[in-house]
């Protein structure tokens, strides 16, 4: 399967000149950007771990393109995302964010179901990668 | 028009008998509106050989204090405070026999935070009167002190996504056709393979609640099981909006609590179900964690002609205040009512935390929201993937795009049809992000992102020539001048 | 790719300064030759831009820093154009683990622009083995090697000093494409100066007043911490103080525009580079004043 979070996700995956526009789409914006990883990419997974502070004030995108290498070079069996943030009154929130990484296999999610009282279930959804002890979930 | 006040002061305004509204206080054109006062906008057409003013003057009478005749009980009161008035008078340009009417009223006339009271004064009686052929809300300013009273929109955008975990996109709907006779596991079934294919929401319609062929509770659980299927099998959260809409409020509360139990992220309402109940629910909805969705059916029965009746633009000022998550309010390109510019002007109401008059936009006053949470728009009626660069160049990114017959009609299925249209944003997105001219390259930027996905290459085909150019009838009415004056 | 109107601005902006006006026009000169090539697959590689500004304070480095930024923005050899300027305690840290990142953070907000590193000799205390300050240095080596594309580095300071720099991290000379000396201002240019300045601030010096000030440049040039235009802009500066307090002393009567205009010779000779000069005690002062 494949993990569609994010806004680019049904896109064949982007090259790195696409990932750089959209980075300085970002910083022209005035957005800070944040890169994070994971290897739990439950969709209410929401703090997956950061790769650094948010970069805050940059002119170009370069040096989060060398950011995004590194974090690659270590983390790169896993999922990274890329975010942009906006600090402005009455937003203070993410503004964009897109996966730039992710692992070669995608196992996807099981769901459980739990039989309840009459016709409901309760439901659970599970990461079949996650079955395992982390750091192994996505390295063969 | 006319600048002199008539007012009758002293004891002869006390004396009974009939006596002109615009001698009883109700024209002042001297009045300046203080920043507390509620200000209304209104398009008044007198009937045949009544005086405009003393008509506008009536019309600010009927909506606040007046009667048709003098009343010595307005003694007891510091009448003159509670009197609206209308304070100036411009004929409509372009429209012979019809004036703008702007009248304030003074704050201690509302009840805080409750639309029905706010409407049963200003659209109370008067849209009923006599001396008028016809008379319509055009526009509405609501003091800070006054929006402070309400609870704004139960989650907002930015709370919205941060629960749904998307950004920078706009969300993508389909409401589930046939819109009635589905039992609850075929209808299950259009879920399912709408969300799966890649739409975050699929949603009711406004008429299914609770029917012979689909009792609501049969929706509901078919729903939940396709919402957590799909959001399996994509990793992703995904939403559908349960209709809750029902005959009492017990009944209402019922439907949504059932929802709440299972897991669902978002219910829906429809506008007929009246503000008193959209006022609850959206009170139970910021209890809940729950998104709000409304549907604004039967809105053009008096939002539509130009010369009668209530603007979108005000409901959708009073839906803000009221609390709804998510509003219907135009597509343009669609197949229902929609003028470029006053959608434009719907969209900024909900959105914006500031609105500056723009009378291009049918904006007549500037208004505070004085952080209210933003209101999501929604798009819906005719629309499909091969408009999207010019949906989300009017409409911008906070908007849910819904594309019933654009995802279920597709001829290879509901699942390609949902990720033809989420391929097209997708694109879409990633051309505009990095500065490309999207409006002008959409069909190609379509057509190269259709070389990579063979369901949007064939829905391109299939609606290539699909459009619903027609004259609309609600464009507002200005001279673009510095002046509305004529 | 027009670089004229830059060179122009340069021109009117800086008095004098001539050696480093040509030198900058060389390497304008050759940076457009370079981008031609470029666009007919000639050049092979990425020239290296990294550059060294040598000159006494106040001799415009930071001036000239700027316009040379705009210049390689124009020409396609920064994508932003801005600059970044810092000294050393932007890019060294006070304990462990804290210099890396903080020089990358820095790099990182030069990129796509100029990193110009002011005195860039104290970023090496030879005195201390353990100083982060080498930490800094092999950070920015290796930048300047590996993103060359992404970042022009101007080291800027003293010429000596910067010359026991060199000598002691070879490293960065050989990575330095251009060096530009910045002469001292001759008298004629400092006062050509002042009277630039004050011209943009509506003052101008009475004849008297002129006279006054040439002989406070040649008394002040002998003294020490002189620098240059800075010590000409803080001049003046005190001298307009003086000026008002001598119109204010003095209100009983209606001021004229030229009366708020004009400098007279008293405004200047109240220095106390004048009384220390006649003391001969200069060599202990404060700097200006």
């Amino acid at each position: 399967m494949r993990v569609t979070q994010g806004c680019f996700s049904f896109l064949p995956d982007l090259t790195d000149e696409q990932i750089r526009s959209q980075v300085q789409y970002c910083l022209e914006k005035g957005w800070a950007v944040n890169i994070e990883f994971t290897d739990d990419p439950h969709p209410r997974n929401t703090y997956w771990e950061m790769w650094g502070l948010p970069m805050f004030d940059l002119r170009d995108a370069a040096g989060i393109m060398k950011e995004l290498a590194d974090c690659r070079r270590v983390y790169g069996d896993r999922y990274i995302r890329i975010s942009g943030f906006d600090a402005s009154h009455g937003w203070e929130s993410v503004r964009i964010s897109f996966i730039a990484n992710r692992p070669a296999n995608e196992p996807g999610f099981g769901l459980q179901r739990q039989e309840a009282e009459g016709r409901n279930t309760r439901y659970s959804t599970f990461s079949y990668a996650a079955q395992k002890p982390e750091g192994e979930r996505y390295s063969s | 028009m006319n600048d002199q006040s008539m007012t009758v002061r002293g004891k002869e305004r006390y004396k009974s008998g009939v006596m002109e509204y615009k001698r009883m206080g109700y024209w002042e054109p001297g009045y300046q509106p203080k920043d507390t006062d509620v200000i209304a906008l209104f398009r008044v057409t007198p009937q045949d050989g009544v005086d405009p003013t003393e008509a506008c003057a009536a019309v600010a009478g009927e909506s606040s204090t007046a009667t048709w005749t003098v009343v010595w009980t307005d003694r007891l009161t510091a009448a003159e405070k509670y009197r609206a008035k209308c304070y100036r008078v411009d004929p409509v340009p372009n429209s012979l026999g019809s004036y703008f009417a702007y009248i304030a009223y003074d704050l201690d006339l509302f009840e805080p935070g409750s639309i029905s009271n706010l409407t049963a004064s200003i659209i109370g009686n008067v849209f009923g009167f006599k001396p008028l052929k016809a008379l319509r809300l055009e526009d509405m300013r609501f003091p800070v002190a006054y929006v402070k009273t309400f609870q704004g929109p139960a989650t907002g955008i930015v709370v919205e996504r941060e629960r749904l975990d998307k950004f920078g996109r706009p969300l993508l709907g389909a409401t589930v056709k046939p819109k009635l006779g589905l039992s609850g596991r075929n209808y299950g079934r259009v879920v399912y393979e709408a969300l799966k294919g890649g739409l975050d929401f699929t949603k009711d319609d406004e008429n299914i609640n609770s029917q012979p062929f689909m009792h609501w509770r049969e929706r509901f659980l078919y729903c939940t099981e396709a919402v957590n299927r799909a959001q399996a099998a994509t990793g992703e959260i995904k939403g559908t909006y349960l209709n809750v809409t029902a005959a009492t409020m017990e009944d209402m509360y019922e439907r949504a609590e059932f929802a709440h139990e299972l897991g669902s992220n978002i219910v829906m309402i429809d506008l007929v179900i009246g503000y008193t109940a959209i006022q609850s629910m959206a009170k139970w909805a910021r209890r809940n964690d729950m998104i709000l969705h409304l549907h604004r059916a039967g809105h053009s029965t008096y939002t539509r002609q130009r010369s009668h009746g209530v603007s979108f633009r005000v409901i959708a000022k009073w839906m803000r205040l009221a609390g709804v998550d998510h509003i219907h309010a135009g597509t343009v390109v669609g197949k229902l009512e929609g003028d470029p510019n006053t959608t434009r002007g719907y969209y900024d109401i909900c959105r914006e935390d500031y609105v500056p008059e723009n009378l291009a936009h049918g904006i007549f006053f500037d208004q505070h929201w004085a952080s209210l949470n933003k209101l999501m728009p929604v798009a819906s009626g005719g629309i499909h993937a091969g408009q999207m660069h010019q949906l989300l160049d009017l409409l911008g990114e906070d908007v849910v795009l819904q594309f019933g017959g654009g995802t279920i009609g597709h001829p290879r299925g509901i699942q390609a049809g949902a990720t033809a249209n989420r391929v097209a944003l997708e694109a879409m997105i990633l051309a505009r992000n990095e500065g490309r001219d999207f409006v002008h390259e959409g069909p190609e930027i379509l057509a190269k992102a259709a070389l990579t996905c063979t369901p949007l290459r064939e829905a391109l085909e299939v609606w290539k020539d699909v459009t619903f150019n027609y004259e609309s009838t609600d464009a507002p009415d200005f001279v673009p001048t510095p002046s509305m004056a004529v | 790719m027009e670089i004229a109107p830059v060179l122009a601005q340069l021109d009117r902006e800086l008095i004098g300064l001539m050696p480093v006006k040509t030198r900058i026009r060389e390497i304008a000169s050759l940076l457009l030759i370079e981008r031609i090539r470029q666009k007919m697959a000639l050049a092979t590689t990425f020239p290296t831009l990294h550059m060294s500004f040598t000159g006494n304070p106040g001799t415009g480095k930071t001036t000239v820093a700027l316009r040379m930024a705009g210049i390689l923005h124009r020409l396609g050899f920064v994508r932003r154009g801005h600059v970044i300027s810092v000294t050393r305690d932007d890019l060294v840290g006070q304990y462990i683990g804290h210099t890396a990142p903080k020089t990358k953070e820095i790099l990182k907000k030069a990129m796509g622009g100029v990193l110009f590193i002011d005195e860039a000799y104290y970023l090496y205390r030879p005195e201390n083995e353990r100083d982060y300050g080498q930490e800094a240095i092999e950070i920015l080596l290796q930048m300047m090697e590996a993103q060359r594309e992404d970042l022009v580095v101007i080291l800027a300071g003293y010429g000596d000093r910067m010359e026991k720099f060199f000598q002691s991290n070879p490293g960065f000379r050989s990575r330095i494409g251009h060096h530009i000396d910045f002469p001292d201002y001759s008298e004629a240019e400092l006062l050509a100066i002042a009277q630039l300045m004050l011209e943009e601030q509506h003052y101008r010096f009475s004849p008297k007043a002129r006279e006054a000030f040439e002989h406070y440049i040649a008394v002040r040039k002998t003294q020490p911490l002189f620098s240059n235009a800075r010590s000409i802009r803080n001049a003046l500066d005190r001298i307009r103080l003086r000026q008002a307090n001598r119109l204010v002393a003095n209100l009983d009567r209606v001021l004229t525009g030229e009366d708020v205009m004009s400098i007279e010779a008293d405004d200047v000779l109240a220095s106390r580079v004048f009384s220390k000069a006649a003391r001969e005690t200069g060599l202990n002062g404060k700097g200006d004043a």
